[in-house]
């Protein structure tokens, strides 16, 4: 059964001996070239399921994974129960929101230490588990790297998630995911990955600055 | 004449890079004349702010005397003076505004400064219908993908470098043409037969064009056929750019696309977009071609908007803003 229509992928809702799964199947984009296309979803498909084992081990809570087909683009992988941060963050108190963000920060510094770079960090990839953990899912644009640059971005990218999705809570979130994220790396190590977001912000185009 | 008495006229003048333009609308949504003049740099090369801003104190008298002639209306007639500006060059802009500035004391008219970026998002609105769309701005100043919530328009993405205009003008500019290069690639790239591998960038809902640049400038040093390069450069440029709004409109879930600036008047990029559009039951809609380039109309309507809502600014404050980012724009006159 269809169940979201992303950008990259279609997430069917299936069976595996048993099981309930997603099924990650990357269709075929019309409005692309078929040489950049096959090669994307072939690519993709490999890597983001080498990445999910990966931020595991990190300690970052990912689905399981149980098959990849590379030739078919499809990943079979564990249904994560739970609601997404989308959703959830506007609902929260002002405690449990700021508690849920130091996680999220905590998630992305564990990820980083292992030179993993998410990728696409927003709030629709991240779920609440029922043991109170944030899982992460949705590792199509993943990629390692021990870079402060690709480190910048990622934080970058769910900075403006926030200010775009959840403008309202936008800045109080994200000094919550900073505050989780220096919890792990320490402060020396975290402030030189914020000076990097700081730096791809001005980089962008027409930041005003006084 | 009784019945245009009642009406609500806007002069605008547009001066934020190439393209000098004057237009007058009027607040029943009619653009009553919008011409321009183009500063071409010479083949090769970029736009040199200086040239562009002389080239725009020489078109603008007549330029202005023209549209109020051809649109019968006599200055003394308009409600407002709209100016853009910013984002764009400091001294093109600045001769939009000293002009502006200047016709506005000497009728004794509220002054309009409008941000050229949401000039793009309003004429497409106006032409195309659009009423709550997930907006694809491309042009030579901005690549971003932007939703309107709360007063605002909010980047939900954009490129981290330069934008797909600036992508195709400086390649263009690489291989001997003169900007802008949009066009060129664009009629190059049909005879283009062949995929030269390039690098393809996208994060999350961003893009980055950059390394594209070096890489297809590489190619073509390397001897692979200009053609083949540009109908490549396009290709992986548009597909990143696709890519991004469709990961956009997946997580929004917004009825409508609406495709505006001047690389919007590219038929390979309307097809993606609009491929994408209707997977997401979206419907797709583009600028009128008349008005995906810079123009004076897009001060004018967008002049009117803040006109309307009492968005003016005095003379003596109306300093232009270089880099003036389209989410700071405070907006009163859209619902959502």
């Amino acid at each position: 059964m269809l169940i979201k229509k992303g950008a990259e992928a279609n997430i069917h809702l299936g069976e595996w001996n048993g099981r309930k799964v997603i099924e990650k199947k990357r269709i075929t984009k019309e409005y692309r070239l078929k040489e950049i296309d096959t090669a994307l979803r072939s690519y993709r498909t490999a890597h983001e399921a080498q990445i999910i084992h990966e931020a595991k081990k990190a300690g970052v809570p990912t689905p399981i994974i149980y098959q990849v087909d590379r030739s078919a683009s499809t990943i079979i992988m564990e249904r994560v129960e739970g609601e997404r941060l989308k959703e959830l963050l506007p609902r929260l108190s002002a405690k449990a929101r700021r508690k849920l963000c130091r996680l999220v920060g905590q998630n992305i510094a564990r990820m980083h230490q292992r030179d993993i770079i998410h990728g696409d960090l927003t709030t629709s990839n991240m779920i609440l588990l029922e043991n109170g953990e944030v899982c992460l899912i949705d590792f199509g644009l993943s990629y390692f790297s021990d870079e402060l640059e690709d480190r910048g971005v990622d934080l970058h990218l769910i900075k403006r998630a926030l200010n775009s999705a959840h403008y309202r809570v936008a800045e109080s979130c994200f000094a919550e995911i900073k505050g989780g994220y220096v919890s792990l790396t320490g402060r020396r190590q975290a402030e030189e990955v914020f000076k990097k977001v700081n730096e791809i912000e001005k980089r962008g185009r027409y930041s005003e600055r006084m | 004449m009784i019945v245009l008495a009642k009406l609500v006229l806007c002069l605008g003048i547009e001066s934020t890079a190439h393209t000098f333009g004057v237009s007058i609308a009027s607040d029943e949504g009619r653009i009553l004349e919008d011409a321009k003049e183009v500063y071409k740099p010479a083949p090769g090369a970029g736009i040199h702010p200086r040239d562009a801003a002389q080239h725009h104190c020489a078109a603008a008298p007549d330029l202005v005397a023209k549209v109020f002639e051809k649109a019968k209306i006599r200055p003394r007639q308009i409600d407002a003076v709209a100016f853009s500006m910013g984002p764009g060059l400091g001294p093109a802009l600045r001769v939009g505004a000293t002009i502006a500035r200047a016709l506005a004391v000497y009728l004794k008219k509220p002054l309009v400064g409008v941000n050229h970026a949401i000039g793009h998002i309003e004429i497409a609105s106006l032409t195309t219908g659009a009423r709550d769309p997930l907006v694809v701005l491309v042009s030579g100043g901005h690549s971003a993908l932007a939703a309107f919530a709360q007063n605002r328009w909010r980047i939900f993405g954009e490129t981290e470098d330069i934008t797909v205009g600036n992508l195709f003008d400086m390649f263009a500019r690489e291989i001997g043409y003169a900007s802008p290069g949009g066009q060129i690639v664009e009629q190059l790239a049909r005879k283009g037969r062949r995929y030269v591998e390039l690098p393809y960038t996208v994060k999350g809902n961003d893009v980055a064009y950059s390394g594209l640049l070096t890489a297809a400038v590489r190619k073509v040093k390397e001897g692979e056929r200009v053609e083949d390069v540009c109908f490549s450069l396009q290709e992986v440029a548009f597909a990143m750019l696709t890519e991004a709004t469709e990961r956009c409109l997946a997580l929004i879930e917004k009825p409508e696309l609406l495709l505006t600036g001047g690389v919007a008047a590219n038929v390979k990029l309307q097809t993606m977009m609009r491929l994408i559009a209707q997977e997401h039951d979206a419907t797709f809609k583009v600028v009128d071609r008349k008005f995906s380039a810079d123009c004076g109309a897009q001060i004018a309507w967008t002049g009117i908007l803040a006109y309307k809502s009492g968005g003016t600014v005095k003379v003596e404050e109306s300093v232009v803003r270089p880099r003036w980012r389209l989410d700071n724009v405070f907006i009163p006159w859209r619902e959502g």
